[in-house]
């Protein structure tokens, strides 16, 4: 599975990805998280960062960040 | 009620003198922190609930296109309902020019979106009444109308950085939530916000107790009373460079007003901090040049100026 974390590395991109890599060691799935930081490569998922990508699908993007249960919910729904 | 519960224990319990200085202050940092934090948390839940159902992409989609005045129009309120992370300033920026959203109208929404934002009029509204906080938002609306229009006249779009025209955004769509997950966001956006902010309230409020207690009427009045006539003029300049979140500064702003601050210059002050910043120029540097960036700062601050100036004299 690949989880990209979108974001130019503020707080909250931060916090997205501390909430994946907790969903998946919760969840035990095996996945390799990339943060992206460049805005051309953002921009090619979405306009509102912080961004979880699954599996190439944008899965969240934006401001308030979903709940962790939610993050669990995004990221086995592409397992 | 609340002022019966801050009485009952700053004269009641701990015996302290109505009219002393540590009275005085105590007194008001009991009450003013227990009902901000009321106002703040069921408040900021239910806007947290109805920006959940906006979101930066239906924004750019409703202003697509759109012609002046009516754009600048929504795009100012949809400035207020729309959640966006400021790291998203640029691509945000990006994505509106690349759907077609005249540049005026991009300010309109870059302008209101940090000015007239929910902790702010909270506060407002709980330390000087709901006629303060409609006033702000209401000015805060109109000048981002305003500016928005008057930028987008001046044709400065090739003060944008190149590739911005060149960008693609992908057309990603996200699955829509449910009112639950709505429920959720809200819930868990409230509490963050308050564990982040509450400090700086009660730090605020403390400052605000102490002026409120100890600092002498007269002072204040001299300087940022009514009869200064550059209060406002300075009260703006000081803002420009800083930027706080609301809820810190205004306890501090009320005590100061109670001891003859005049409104209108609290209020310019206010939308100085919020609406630009240092911080917020050097994110927009990466899409705007700077001769952009400077006449945006400049027609926002001169309109504040006049917002200070237009209510100093009516309030």
């Amino acid at each position: 599975m690949e989880i990209k974390v979108l974001g130019p590395g503020c707080a909250n991109c931060h916090k997205m990805e501390e909430l994946a890599q907790q969903a998946i060691k919760e969840l035990g799935i095996d996945a390799e998280i990339e943060k992206v930081s460049d805005i051309r490569d953002i921009m090619k998922y979405t306009i509102s960062t912080p961004g979880l990508v699954v599996n190439g699908k944008l899965k969240h993007s934006g401001n308030p960040l979903p709940s962790f249960d939610k993050v669990k919910e995004l990221i086995k729904s592409e397992a | 009620m609340l002022k019966q519960f801050a009485d009952y224990i700053t004269y009641d319990l701990l015996k302290l003198e109505p009219s002393s200085h540590v009275g005085d202050a105590l007194n008001f940092l009991i009450y003013d922190t227990i009902k901000i934090f009321l106002l703040l948390t069921t408040i900021v839940f239910i806007v947290a609930i109805i920006r959940a159902y906006f979101s930066p992409e239906k924004t750019r989609k409703i202003l697509s296109h759109k012609k002046e005045i009516i754009g600048n129009m929504l795009a100012a309120l949809l400035g207020i309902v729309t959640p966006f992370c400021s790291c998203s300033a640029v691509p945000l920026f990006i994505g509106f020019v690349e759907a077609g959203v005249p540049l005026g109208v991009t300010f309109s929404f870059l302008i209101s979106s940090p000015m007239v934002n929910e902790v702010a009029l909270i506060m407002l509204w709980g330390l000087f009444g709901w006629k303060i906080a409609v006033i702000y938002a209401g000015t805060g609306v109109f000048l981002a109308i305003l500016s928005g229009i008057v930028i987008g006249k001046l044709r400065m779009e090739k003060y944008v950085q190149d590739y911005v025209w060149k960008t693609k955004v992908g057309e990603m769509e996200v699955a829509e939530t449910g009112f639950r997950d709505k429920l959720a966001y809200a819930r868990d956006y409230t509490s963050d916000l308050l564990k982040k902010l509450w400090p700086y309230v009660v730090i605020g409020i403390s400052l605000g107790a102490v002026v409120h207690g100890y600092i002498p009427t007269d002072l204040v009045v001299k300087y940022a009373g009514p009869g200064n006539p550059i209060a406002v003029l300075v009260a703006v300049l000081i803002g420009i460079p800083l930027y706080s979140n609301a809820a810190g500064m205004i306890p501090v702003v009320q005590a100061l007003v109670g001891k003859g601050m005049a409104m209108g210059t609290v209020l310019a002050f206010m939308m100085s901090v919020t609406a630009i910043s240092f911080p917020e120029a050097v994110i927009l540097k990466n899409v705007l040049k700077i001769p952009l960036i400077v006449t945006f700062f400049s027609i926002v601050a001169i309109g504040i100026v006049i917002v200070g100036y237009l209510f100093n004299a009516i309030l």
